[in-house]
């Protein structure tokens, strides 16, 4: 294994191409961190600007500004760009940056195959924003596609939309076959599997996740694209087919689908948590257990999602059993990040403040998710605002807090500055009060009856609707902090050691502030 | 700020208030009137409660290391990073509770899977986008639109007090009877809500899925479509009304006659004037939705009818496509959902309405002739 980087650190000792080449032919772990990154924060922005068309029509009853044709156009992209756009490749780009810095590798296995799944996916996106502008517009069957709304009744632009999903689906796996390559071939001598940092395991595990189910996926859309184009029936009864059969293939694809969103967050804020505590994380081993058990049960799972749909009660009472098992390996992590804070000498950068508010407001989500496993009470939950709270505690405090939080803990080591910590706590109050304004109501909606993806709502909903929808607006706002702070702290600020957090522990702050452009050029030795 | 400050409140309470007055402050589920809905309150209230309990314990402890180990406190950190029993101890108590919590919620499953021994056999059918109901046992049936009109929708009047919970006509069910629902959908996948009874069942082309209730308690009852269903999914609200069982039989009584009524309208002599206006109305609940109350249509998905050859010229076209559907589109047969009478009396209408005037007109005994040959 040693072998192979000395030659590799022998052949490449200049910096980045100059001008558009470096980013466009680059194969260095950094640069395409830094693509994904930037890619994934436009996403955000973009996707976040739909959720705000849908708040703003939502904020009173009636229709105001948009068509409801329009309206689940908007609900659609909204939820394919934030998932497939903003907080994928918000994690591959983490796990570019961070990935060869804490095994001790010069950079990924692969570097070429590299900057291809990155350019794959802005090509993807193109694609599926310019349904957009196609006649009889974006995709407007929700996020999920259940057919045979988006086949049979979908609008022409749906092949587009297929052929989009196909090319993300490439890039994703191409992007997890490069991580487990690098962490099981270039992990530092001394550096055994229960050695490594977390966001190493999590992101591991995750990768396997994505090899798994993203051909799953594929062969969904596969199949939509013959019913629709080659006169096949899968999905259409009158030929014999059956659109329950999609929603099982969907979601064995799209359970695993939201702990890949969150694991890696998982590992992240299992270091930033250790670190503001000035205290070794407690329980590694049944921190790296609990996350392979989360992955394992992510597969036996899936048909939660269709408690009402008339699966027979020995299947609705094995997948009730099997989503409820998935609280004890989640407490687990939860217990821990508490038992790690507690007794430790605790202070509040931006970063601890982003990981604290995702343990408790991941757990608030992670309660709800308890409250619809129970299936007999999802038949009153079930597609309702209720879901929408859940999914959405999880996914924005969950992955997105701590892709923010990540962001911050590791912006000192990319860009050699320290960013401007009282923006950064100012974008986290304001995150954090919007955020929960936006999105606590919703559980009274849906425990109300409110349904989810409409586009107008009784009047009994009107005052929770108007409060989240003021809730979105500063949460949405705030988001554009980020960019400036960001924008500043790559600009200049106060110079960053190597370590600039007294408690942080792994080989990336070994490494100076900002590091050379092939991280390790000699394997470090760990003991 | 004071001036500045109290205007900009003003405004606010002014844009605020009207809105908040119609509305309410729910923050729970509501137990409902069922059996089934009271058990899954009482589910729901458990969960709850548990979460709540280990909420207060983990964020307990957690909150007491934010306020108490603080480094700016002068707390010095220990150094423990694991406890064999305290690990496994977390691990075993949560599973223990998730098992408690097990075996009422399974009960409840048995008994909401029970569909069997009903006394009243309904099959709810969900169409884009309305609600039709078939009184298996009685052979009738009809459709259930939503009766909000788009002006209080576009905010051009009033918003009534079941503002998009209102319908034409709702399904009626005696009280104190077991009722079994037969769900099934015409298009593209829907689903039967009424929080009220604890039932929600998807009802998806090609499969019947069953389900039931028993309402004791008489009165009306709304839902909502809980499955995205395309551009009016927010629009096909369930409205139930539940009535003692005389009221039931006498009102079974009066649609056996208006269904004899509707048969015997095939059979008499139509002028293009009566046609007109019939069709006016068929068509503002079967087609506008799609083709738009102008005749505009959302091309290319749903086409323009105002000018559209098929409507103007090709007559036996038109009855076909009205009657049998486009198969591999949005647009549906129609022949088995409207009468012999307002089948002839919207295909009248859409030939005559908008400019699109051909002065022809087809009479409901023309199309039962039409719909014999096929």
């Amino acid at each position: 294994m040693s072998a192979v980087i000395d030659t590799h650190a022998g052949e490449h000792h200049h910096g980045p191409a100059k001008g558009i080449t470096r980013w466009l032919f680059t194969t260095n772990h950094k640069d395409i961190g830094t693509m994904y990154l930037v890619f994934s924060f436009a996403m955000f922005l973009f996707g976040g600007s739909m959720a705000m068309v849908i708040r703003a029509e939502l904020f009173q009853p009636g229709l105001q500004i948009v068509d409801p044709e329009f309206f689940n156009q908007m609900t659609t992209m909204h939820g394919l760009i934030m998932v497939f756009g903003a907080v994928m490749p918000a994690f591959v780009g983490l796990a570019n940056w961070m990935l060869p810095m804490m095994v001790g590798a010069p950079d990924m296995a692969l570097p070429r195959m590299n900057n291809w799944s990155f350019w794959l996916l802005p090509c993807a996106f193109l694609i599926l924003a310019s349904t957009l502008f196609m006649s009889g517009g974006a995709p407007n069957f929700g996020w999920t596609f259940y057919a045979p709304l988006s086949t049979t009744y979908g609008p022409p632009s749906t092949t587009f939309f297929i052929f989009a999903v196909h090319i993300m689906g490439i890039s994703s796996i191409m992007g997890a076959i490069n991580v487990i390559a690098t962490i099981l071939n270039l992990r530092a001598p001394g550096m055994t599997l229960m050695k490594m940092p977390l966001f190493v395991w999590t992101w591991l595990i995750t990768a396997f996740l994505l090899i798994a189910v993203m051909p799953v996926l594929a062969g969904v859309v596969t199949m939509m694209l013959m019913d629709i184009n080659f006169g096949t029936s899968f999905f259409d009864a009158s030929g014999g087919g059956d659109p329950v059969l999609f929603q099982h293939v969907f979601w064995f694809f799209g359970h695993p689908e939201v702990y890949i969103m969150i694991l890696p967050a998982f590992g992240a804020v299992s270091h930033i948590i250790p670190a503001f505590s000035r205290k070794p994380l407690f329980g590694y081993a049944s921190m790296v257990y609990a996350v392979g058990a989360i992955a394992l049960l992510s597969f036996v799972v899936w048909a939660h999602h269709m408690f009402t749909v008339g699966i027979p009660i020995a299947g609705q009472l094995f997948f009730m059993y099997a989503t409820m098992l998935i609280a004890v390996p989640t407490g687990v992590k939860v217990f821990n990040w508490v038992a790690t804070m507690f007794r430790g000498a605790l202070t509040f950068e931006a970063p601890m403040l982003f990981a604290v508010a995702f343990v408790i407001l991941f757990t608030i989500g992670g309660f709800s998710g308890l409250m619809l496993a129970i299936a007999p009470a999802d038949f009153q939950y079930h597609d309702t605002y209720f879901v929408v709270a859940h999914f959405h505690y999880v996914l924005v405090p969950g992955a997105i807090f701590g892709i923010f939080a990540s962001a911050y803990f590791w912006l000192p080591k990319w860009t050699g500055h320290m960013y401007d910590e009282t923006l950064a706590k100012t974008h986290f109050w304001l995150s954090f009060i919007g955020m929960n304004l936006a999105f606590f109501p919703m559980h009274f909606l849906g425990l109300a009856g409110m349904p989810r993806r409409i586009p107008d709502y009784a009047l009994q909903f009107a005052d929770f609707n108007m409060v989240s929808s003021i809730g979105a607006f500063m949460f949405g706002a705030t988001q554009l902090l980020f960019l400036l702070i960001v924008v500043k702290c790559i600009r200049g600020g106060e110079q960053a050691p190597a370590k600039p957090w007294e408690g942080a522990e792994g080989l990336e702050w070994t490494l100076p502030s900002p590091p050379p452009y092939h991280s390790f050029q000699t394997p470090p030795e760990v003991k | 700020m004071g001036v500045h400050a109290m205007r900009a409140g003003v405004l606010a309470g002014g844009l605020l208030l009207p809105a908040w007055s119609m509305a309410d402050w729910t923050l729970n589920m509501t137990p409902g009137v069922t059996g089934t809905s009271n058990e899954i309150f009482s589910l729901h209230m458990t969960i709850l409660w548990i979460c709540v309990a280990i909420g207060v314990v983990v964020f307990g402890v957690m909150f007491w290391s934010i306020l108490a180990h603080r480094k700016s406190e002068g707390h010095k950190p220990a150094h423990f990073h694991e406890n064999t029993a305290v690990e496994v101890a977390w691990t075993i108590i949560p599973f223990v509770i998730l098992v408690i919590m097990a075996i009422p919620a399974t009960a409840t499953l048995v008994d909401m899977y029970d569909t069997e021994e009903s006394d009243i056999d309904i099959k709810i059918t969900g169409y884009q986008w309305k609600w039709r109901y078939d009184y298996i046992n009685d052979d009738f049936g009809f459709f259930s639109n939503m009766a909000t009109s788009q002006d209080e929708i576009y905010n051009r009047a009033a918003k009534s007090e079941h503002y998009l919970l209102d319908v034409d006509n709702p399904l009626v069910i005696p009280v104190g009877k077991k009722v079994r629902f037969l769900v099934t959908a015409n298009d593209v996948i829907h689903s039967w809500w009424v929080p009220a009874f604890g039932v929600k069942k998807d009802a998806i082309p090609g499969f019947i899925n069953e389900t039931w209730t028993r309402v004791d308690e008489p009165g009306i009852y709304r839902g909502q479509c809980t499955e995205l269903c395309g551009r009016d999914h927010g629009f096909m609200p369930v409205v139930v009304k539940a009535v003692p069982q005389a009221e039931y039989d006498a009102w079974v009584q009066d649609q056996l006659a208006a269904a004899e009524l509707e048969r015997q309208l095939t059979e008499k002599e139509w002028t293009l004037e009566e046609l007109l206006e019939r069709g006016e109305r068929v068509y503002a609940t079967a087609c506008a939705a799609c083709h738009q109350a102008n005749g505009a249509g959302i091309p290319p998905t749903f086409p323009a009818l105002k000018g559209n050859p098929v409507v103007t010229e090709d007559l036996p076209a038109h009855l076909d496509i009205v009657v049998n559907g486009v198969s591999g589109t949005a647009m549906q047969a129609f022949g088995p959902q409207l009468s012999e009478a307002d089948l002839a009396a919207v295909i009248t209408y859409e030939r005559n309405a908008w400019g699109n005037n051909t002065g022809e007109m087809i009479t409901p005994k023309q199309v039962f002739d039409y719909k014999n040959q096929q």
